[in-house]
């Protein structure tokens, strides 16, 4: 059966991993091949790579770090941020990733997703999806809950409805959605479960939560609940709040199917 | 010992970093053959790749590269094709509905009834009978999948091992020395360098008897 995977996220700027609260107020967290390697070893199920200063003069940069990444993190790799054209996504995946998830640059030209998936195929396109809460009249029922897209790091709305999107995107050749919760990301307040259900029911690609985990039972909740496929997680590993093994130890108790750390030659 | 040296076929259609330096890491010394004449002095064939069947087949005749293959396969030379790589080494694929090599009699077809396509992420490999390839990993390990297809060989003898998602699919044939991989040693962290080194060992295993009788 399928593991459910647990992925530590390295948001990367100018070569160092830093972490911040909602996009802002960053700290440096340490170099971005040698904490992936920590990781692999650790148990992770995938790397994420986020470059978000994004600036075209960084890209030399960015692939260098997927390439020292690659040759000791025998995991797959996904990278995000500033991506924004086929050769590029080609660079990357020449350097050594599996994946590319495109965010800002899909929403402003959904066609870019049709034609990395034409070239690379569906599985290693991944649209990144920065979704915030709408506004609701007081009162309003539960269903009528809307969430926008934004984009630029969460700092543009964009006046997309998030579920159509999402859908969207996948008919466009996406074969994954990490699905960001801006309401949450930085604050360990859970992922927001009904955002991440109101996805995954509707598309057939996995999905993968992101933004509030405070800890291992928030894990099991955005499985269990949300019907993700994979969870992401920055700060609380980096910080060596949770272990990636405590956090796969509670899913495997809570009934979810993990890939056991530690699982080495018998 | 000299290290074994091994050529990763480069048909442009694969990230080539992962499974170089994974084969390096666990002893090898990898090359990477575009060419015909890349493969005179190796002793393996690794076929990599992820992708479509179609344009993988239309590179690799353009490379020149599908009849040199077929030699080394007939004589019984290791070769090792991973996830698009395996699948090559079948009759056909129905995905672009392409001819493929045909070393081994069957179809690749969908994944069928599977919850999510594609199929990407961690899967358990389940021993169908025993092979060295295999010699100190658990059986049920977990290995990394990333495909919506997968082949159904015509003799289910060469079937090593299968994984399921929805029903169960062929992950891991052999016939000799041909092996194949559904899913990436390359990307499959400690089991998956497990299982390269195994396939290293047979490698410089076969070259030690072939010599002894050359």
């Amino acid at each position: 059966m399928l593991a459910r995977r647990v992925i530590p996220c390295l948001d990367v700027a100018n070569g160092r991993v830093v972490k911040g609260t909602r996009f802002v107020d960053l700290t440096d967290e340490g170099d971005p091949a040698e904490l992936a390697g920590r990781y692999a070893r650790e148990g992770a199920d995938e790397i994420v790579f986020v470059d978000i200063t994004a600036a075209p003069e960084g890209r030399g940069t960015t692939l260098e770090v997927v390439r020292r990444t690659a040759s000791r993190a025998f995991v797959p790799l996904t990278v995000g941020g500033g991506v924004r054209s086929v050769d590029e996504m080609r660079d990357v995946l020449r350097a050594g990733a599996d994946k590319v998830s495109f965010n800002t640059a899909a929403v402003a030209e959904p066609r870019l997703l049709t034609a990395c998936a034409r070239r690379f195929g569906r599985q290693a396109v991944v649209c990144a999806i920065d979704a915030r809460r709408s506004p609701q009249p007081a009162g309003a029922a539960l269903e009528t809950t809307a969430w926008e897209v934004v984009t630029h790091g969460g700092r543009t709305p964009v006046g997309l409805d998030a579920i159509e999107w999402a859908q969207r995107a996948v008919e466009l050749g996406a074969g994954e959605l990490l699905v960001t919760s801006m309401d949450r990301d930085g604050t360990r307040s859970g992922f927001d479960t009904e955002l991440l259900r109101a996805i995954s029911s509707r598309v057939r690609v996995p999905v993968i939560a992101s933004g509030g985990a405070s800890g291992p039972e928030d894990f099991v909740v955005a499985v269990r609940d949300g019907g993700a496929d994979a969870v992401l997680a920055a700060s609380i590993f980096h910080r060596r709040v949770y272990s990636i093994d405590s956090v796969k130890q509670a899913m495997a108790a809570a009934g979810l199917p993990v890939r056991p750390v530690g699982q080495a030659a018998a | 010992m000299s290290r074994v040296k091994i050529a990763v076929l480069d048909y442009g259609a694969a990230n080539l970093v992962s499974i170089t330096q994974a084969l390096s890491a666990v002893g090898a010394e990898v090359s990477v053959a575009a060419s015909p004449s890349g493969l005179a002095a190796v002793e393996a064939i690794v076929v990599p790749g992820v992708g479509a069947a179609a344009p993988a087949m239309d590179q690799l005749q353009e490379r020149g590269l599908v009849e040199p293959l077929r030699d080394w396969v007939r004589a019984d030379r290791p070769c090792l094709g991973i996830c698009l790589g395996l699948q090559l080494i079948f009759d056909a694929s129905d995905e672009g509905d392409a001819a493929t090599l045909g070393f081994l009699a069957g179809r690749t077809v969908g994944l069928q009834d599977a919850p999510t396509l594609p199929h990407i992420g961690w899967n358990s490999v389940n021993a169908v009978r025993p092979h060295p390839l295999f010699e100190g990993v658990a059986d049920g390990s977990y290995f990394y999948f990333v495909h919506s297809f997968a082949p159904i060989p015509e003799d289910e003898g060469i079937v090593v091992a299968r994984t399921t998602h929805g029903r169960p699919f062929v992950s891991v044939v052999a016939k000799g020395s041909l092996l194949g991989l559904q899913f990436h040693p390359e990307k499959s962290a400690a089991a998956g360098l497990r299982l390269l080194s195994n396939f290293v060992g047979l490698v410089a295993a076969s070259s030690a008897g072939s010599s002894e009788v050359a």
